[in-house]
């Protein structure tokens, strides 16, 4: 059912009217013209449309946009702010940390979150919170070395 | 065949001779040589065609090839930059719009930086040439007592008479060549060779780079497809009238596509959930599990790929002989980029955007299918999210097409994740069968080598066999394939040809060696003479401190080696295999790579780690499962690629080598992964897999057969 419903979308209230059962992802990507979150799998299975709903990492594919009514919503694009990247983004782009970036934007809100939570992962950690975000051209060794390089660079206040 | 350049591009046409101007103008073909090799393999023969510099000194590149991940981008503006005298960061790339774009066959094989990279280059001297003339008149100072660097000629005894690129051409097409202009010989290199920033880095981290299903245009409709279950079935018939009370919902019907559309995409994918269609179902052919006799039963005619002494008299030499059946499945690019595309036609004209490796081929294709000339046809591949040889093909382009012509807007058509394995084109399943013997001395004495379904590429072994024969029936080829060899669709996936061919040489190898009781590499060396491959190997073995002994040691190390397009690999691995389970962890992966001359040492690097990472999948579970037809892989649970927690502790050891010629990395390090892994569990439980994947069940199987 079309209904309005408001949440705060990078940092910017908003207020849209559309069926509220319809999947965070569409309405991001095709409703707000917001393309950064990548649709890769359509069933949560990939981590590629990942965006943050309260500093959650959630998969907007599998989101009814109910869910995030009142909610602060980050997405890939509101990340860098005044014109500065984010130090997760700063240390993906220093170790290459990708290739076709297809996954990226689902692979740094990913660590986004687990870096809101725990300031200092151990690689482990880094591991088992990112295992579900997919990867097909094998980045991996470098979004580890990554996030733990943002993790030093976020606790020394860079 | 068709002419392999677009007709309109203004590069191919012959210039004519500006007399009032002063310029010396000539006509393309009769240039330099590089442009004349450049120009048989279809590419245009006028270094305008490939770069302009701005009147603010910015260079801007224009190729055709693609960015599909693999940092060509950055590595194709670093040779550039070198040959041009300019600096890296004031090139602009602008890739794979063949409105704009040199003419390019395709992005694939590995080649970027071994075919086009030359062209490049010579584009590139052969302006500086040019520049360095139009300076020499203007500072009133011959060409032998200047000086070029980022972009700027000075004389070289008074640094403050100067010009630069910028003052010379701002912007301005320059209709002057000179002939012969040499390319820099690599000891001269300061940006070739050195590791620089990628390109795409920026728009990668902030989401701003542009996959085609990102790109959105006012009026934009989503399509979805109603398409059969299975590959060949045939559409009887649909009752689309529940989708089409949705609100908003179009539904098209063009001889035997139909599709419903929405604006919204998700709308859309809801209307195609109420179409009713029924399908025509062709008799079920093989499944996943008797594919393997399929293949062998059905193949066509073996062709000879290699022949050398006679097999007859390698037996009478032989006093061990060993044979071997090698399987492989079909294997899913599943790149994270579903296949997608957005058209947008008006009138007689029309522009593609498309994840393709090719889109001078689906400029062509879209032309066809919608009875326009070539040149009506803009096809513009931006950022592409994975390839791997996938996007060679694909019909969202040509569907996207017909129904932007008749809804009148532009229409996306993007496959969703079970249609991408539905109507991908696999990896084909493949069989090997080797039989080979070896002397008293433990040396090769003869080698028979058939591979079914699979195709030949590197099927040849590098070994010194002095009676081989290699044969190959069948291949990745779907069209060179009798009609229903392989029931599922097939084409190049990285390396093609490479990861199965691989497999079995170097599981049977160590097959080999394991029967006289040799160290597996000691075994290697004892029966090679090629000087790349020994040296790769001496490298990987040293870098791994491997320790000779007979297999089944019990640690789980293996080796493999492998050539593909030139490119030169010795791989080791060291892997756990839990007994009860069947789970085999890799631990380690030694990886020594000879590729000749490395563009950006970073960016091989980067290859050869995605390529590790994805062998680990082909190697332990990757496997399109089908019955009756139907594809039972649909999404990433029912087909696991790998992730963080299968990661090795991978070390890469790059072997300088730059008097060869230039190869690849783009898909030769994929093609150790199975059998240096499968050589590792052999020395781990003294069970052999030869089937990949190497799953948990098959790996149980096989200890099952040498446990009491």
């Amino acid at each position: 059912m079309e209904r309005p419903i408001s949440f705060t979308l990078n940092g910017r209230a908003t207020r849209i009217t559309v069926d509220n059962e319809r999947m965070l992802l569409w309405v991001l990507r095709s409703d707000l013209g917001l393309t950064g979150a990548k649709c890769g799998c359509g069933e949560g299975l990939c981590g590629a449309c990942t965006v943050l709903v309260d500093n959650q990492a959630v998969r907007s594919c599998s989101t009814q946009v109910k869910d995030v009514a009142g909610k602060r919503v980050l997405t890939i694009e509101g990340l860098a702010r005044g014109g500065h990247l984010h130090p997760i983004q700063e240390a993906f782009v220093k170790h290459n940390a990708f290739q076709c970036g297809f996954c990226t934007p689902g692979m740094i809100l990913s660590a986004y979150a687990l870096l809101a939570e725990k300031a200092e992962p151990s690689l482990d950690e880094i591991v088992n919170h990112m295992d579900d975000n997919l990867c097909r051209c094998g980045s991996h060794p470098r979004v580890l070395e990554a996030i733990e390089e943002a993790a030093a660079a976020m606790k020394r206040g860079v | 065949m068709k002419r392999r350049e677009p007709a309109g591009d203004p590069s191919r046409r012959g210039f004519l001779a500006l007399g009032g101007t002063g310029l010396f103008v000539f006509f393309a073909a009769e240039r330099s040589p590089a442009f004349q090799q450049a120009a048989g393999q279809g590419y245009p023969s006028d270094w305008n065609a490939y770069l302009r510099i701005g009147a603010d000194g910015r260079v801007t590149c224009f190729t055709g090839k693609v960015e599909l991940g693999q940092g060509t981008t950055t590595a194709l503006a670093q040779m550039l930059a070198e040959e041009l005298d300019v600096a890296f960061d004031s090139v602009d790339m602008v890739m794979a719009d063949t409105g704009v774009c040199p003419w390019d066959r395709a992005t694939v094989g590995s080649l970027g930086i071994s075919q086009f990279g030359p062209v490049l280059r010579a584009a590139g001297a052969e302006a500086r040439s040019v520049l360095l003339e139009m300076a020499a008149e203007r500072l009133r100072v011959p060409v032998e007592r200047l000086r070029v660097a980022a972009g700027v000629v000075a004389e070289s005894a008074a640094p403050g008479n100067r010009v630069s690129y910028a003052q010379m051409v701002g912007g301005k097409r320059i209709e002057r060549h000179v002939q012969g202009a040499p390319l820099k010989p690599a000891s001269a290199f300061r940006i070739v060779g050195k590791s620089a920033p990628r390109k795409d880095a920026i728009d990668k981290v902030t989401g701003k780079a542009k996959y085609s299903a990102d790109v959105t245009l006012p009026g934009l409709l989503h399509a979805r497809l109603v398409r059969p279950p299975v590959l060949s079935a045939r559409l009887r018939g649909a009752d689309t009238s529940a989708a089409e009370k949705l609100p908003g919902v179009r539904v098209i019907r063009d001889e035997g596509l139909i599709a419903v559309l929405h604006e919204r995409p998700d709308m859309a994918d809801e209307a195609l959930t109420l179409v009713k269609a029924e399908f025509e179902r062709p008799q079920p052919g093989p499944d996943d599990k008797t594919i393997f006799d399929h293949l062998v039963k059905n193949a066509p005619t073996p062709r000879v790929v290699d022949e050398k002494g006679s097999l007859a008299e390698g037996e009478k030499l032989a006093t061990t002989v060993a044979a071997r059946k090698y399987m492989n499945g079909y294997i899913a690019h599943a790149v994270l980029e579903t296949y997608s595309a957005m058209a947008s036609v008006e009138g007689s004209r029309a522009t593609v955007w498309a994840s393709t490796q090719v889109p001078f081929r689906t400029k062509q294709e879209v032309a066809q299918v919608l009875g326009v000339p070539p040149d009506n046809v803009r096809a513009i591949a931006s950022f592409v999210g994975g390839a791997f040889g996938g996007k060679c093909y694909g019909t969202p382009p040509l569907e996207a097409a017909r129904l932007s012509r008749i809804a009148g807007r532009p229409v996306q058509v993007v496959f969703d994740r079970a249609e991408e394995f539905r109507f991908g084109r696999l990896c084909p399943a493949a069989v090997v069968e080797i039989r080979s013997g070896l002397t008293g001395e433990g040396k090769l004495a003869f080698w028979d080598f058939k591979t079914y379904g699979g195709g030949p590429q590197e099927a040849k072994s590098f070994y010194d066999a002095p009676h081989q024969r290699t044969l190959s029936a069948g291949s990745w080829q779907a069209t060179s394939n009798p009609p229903g060899l392989h029931p599922l669709g097939v084409g190049t996936w990285r390396a093609p040809a490479g990861p199965t061919n691989t497999f079995a040489r170097e599981s049977h190898i160590d097959v080999l060696a394991n029967m006289v009781g040799a160290d597996p590499v000691e075994f290697r060396f004892r029966n090679l003479s090629d000087k790349r491959m020994r040296r790769a190997l001496e490298v990987a073995a040293e870098r791994f401190a491997w320790k000779p002994a007979k297999t089944p040691s019990g640690r789980g190390v293996g080796v493999a080696c492998g050539v593909y397009s030139g490119t030169y690999m010795a791989t080791m691995a060291e892997v756990n295999v839990d007994r009860e389970s069947g789970q085999v962890k890799v631990k380690r992966i030694v990886f020594a790579h000879d590729q000749g001359p490395t563009v950006s040492p970073e960016g091989t690097r980067q290859q050869i780690e995605g390529a590790i990472v994805m062998g680990l999948g082909y190697a332990l579970t990757e496997e399109v499962r089908f019955q009756s037809g139907d594809v039972l892989s649909r999404n990433f649970d029912t087909y696991e690629i790998p992730r963080y927690s299968w990661l090795p502790k991978m070390e890469i050891v790059l072997i300088d080598n730059p008097e060869a010629p230039v190869s690849g990395c783009g898909e030769p390090p994929v093609i150790n992964m199975g059998a240096v892994i499968a050589n590792a569990i052999f020395d781990a439980v003294g069970a052999r897999p030869l089937q990949l994947p190497m799953t948990p069940q098959r790996v149980l199987a096989s200890i099952s057969t040498v446990q009491p």
